[in-house]
């Protein structure tokens, strides 16, 4: 039986993967915990322009969130058809999934030039270096998760992503989602609340 | 045959759920922003904001990381880097006086 071979139990009898995954996922917690403490703490302690209520495109943010909202659905439903056998949706929403994944980075990319072209860098303020710091993390993790999500699309392509790798897919989806729910943070902490 | 049991500590929820939770993560969302543009909600705004996304950060975390029905190690690597970073959070706003306090 093929997961006889691909199983990693601990010995709590849980897989060992995705009980290490769960702990990089804390860390992970505390990283952007860190980024966000630090945005906060530093918020409307710019000595000079321009600021969030100035430069900050509320609209557009919104729908690239709704974006990645969405890509954490076709995540979900690309784990349900891995782990029921179909190969055919299962590359589908694989690959919705990562096309989301670049088209919420396109948003993130036209955003980050349009306030580069208003005067808003790294150097600019205490702003522009905390805001771009923590979305440029974030960012940084959903194109690292794009790279994984395409990973796994050529692997199916291959025909080696049948339901005994499953466990493969929800682990990356554990992370697909996680930074989908650090995107909720953000979006009501540095845009809304702003 | 298939070696979900063998991969998974528990049932995942089903597709209808998946879409369900969809669907209120983007009405929460439609909400989020609509508040925001209602002046009525000026004063409220940040406990408003702070409990939708506490909605759509449970939501997914639950259903989409399935961690609803997961074993408790798996709540615990991850709620307790969690708080940590909250209260680290919550301590620095106190701390630089963003709560309206002197800052250091």
């Amino acid at each position: 039986m093929m997961h006889a071979a691909t199983a990693h139990h601990s010995s709590t009898g849980l897989d060992s993967r995705k009980l290490a995954f769960w702990m990089f996922i804390g860390s992970e917690c505390l990283l952007f915990g860190s980024l966000i403490s630090t945005y906060l703490v530093y918020q409307g302690r710019s000595v000079q322009g321009p600021t969030p209520e100035e430069i900050l495109n509320i609209p557009l943010t919104s729908v690239s969130t709704f974006v990645l909202l969405m890509s954490s659905l076709a995540m979900v439903l690309a784990l349900a058809a891995v782990t029921r056998g179909d190969r055919t949706w299962s590359r589908v929403w694989l690959l919705a999934t990562a096309l989301l994944g670049v088209g919420f980075l396109g948003f993130q990319a036209y955003e980050f030039a349009s306030f580069v072209h208003e005067g808003l860098t790294l150097r600019t303020n205490l702003f522009g270096s905390t805001f771009f710091v923590l979305t440029g993390t974030h960012g940084a993790h959903v194109f690292i998760g794009v790279v994984w999500l395409l990973t796994l699309v050529v692997r199916s392509l291959q025909g080696k992503l049948g339901p005994d790798k499953a466990m493969n897919v929800e682990i990356a989806g554990l992370y697909w989602h996680f930074v989908d729910v650090v995107w909720i943070v953000i979006f009501t902490v540095v845009y809304l609340l702003s | 045959m298939s070696d979900q049991p063998a991969h998974s500590d528990h049932k995942h929820p089903g597709v209808g759920t998946y879409l369900t939770v969809a669907g209120v993560l983007t009405v929460i969302t439609l909400v989020e922003v609509g508040v925001f543009y209602v002046p009525a909600f000026e004063r409220v705004l940040a406990p408003i904001l702070l409990t939708l996304s506490g909605a759509k950060f449970v939501l997914v975390v639950m259903f989409y990381m399935h961690l609803k029905g997961d074993h408790r190690f798996f709540k615990l690597f991850f709620t307790l880097p969690l708080v940590i970073a909250v209260a680290v959070t919550i301590a620095l706003l106190f701390l630089f006086g963003t709560f309206g306090g002197s800052p250091s």
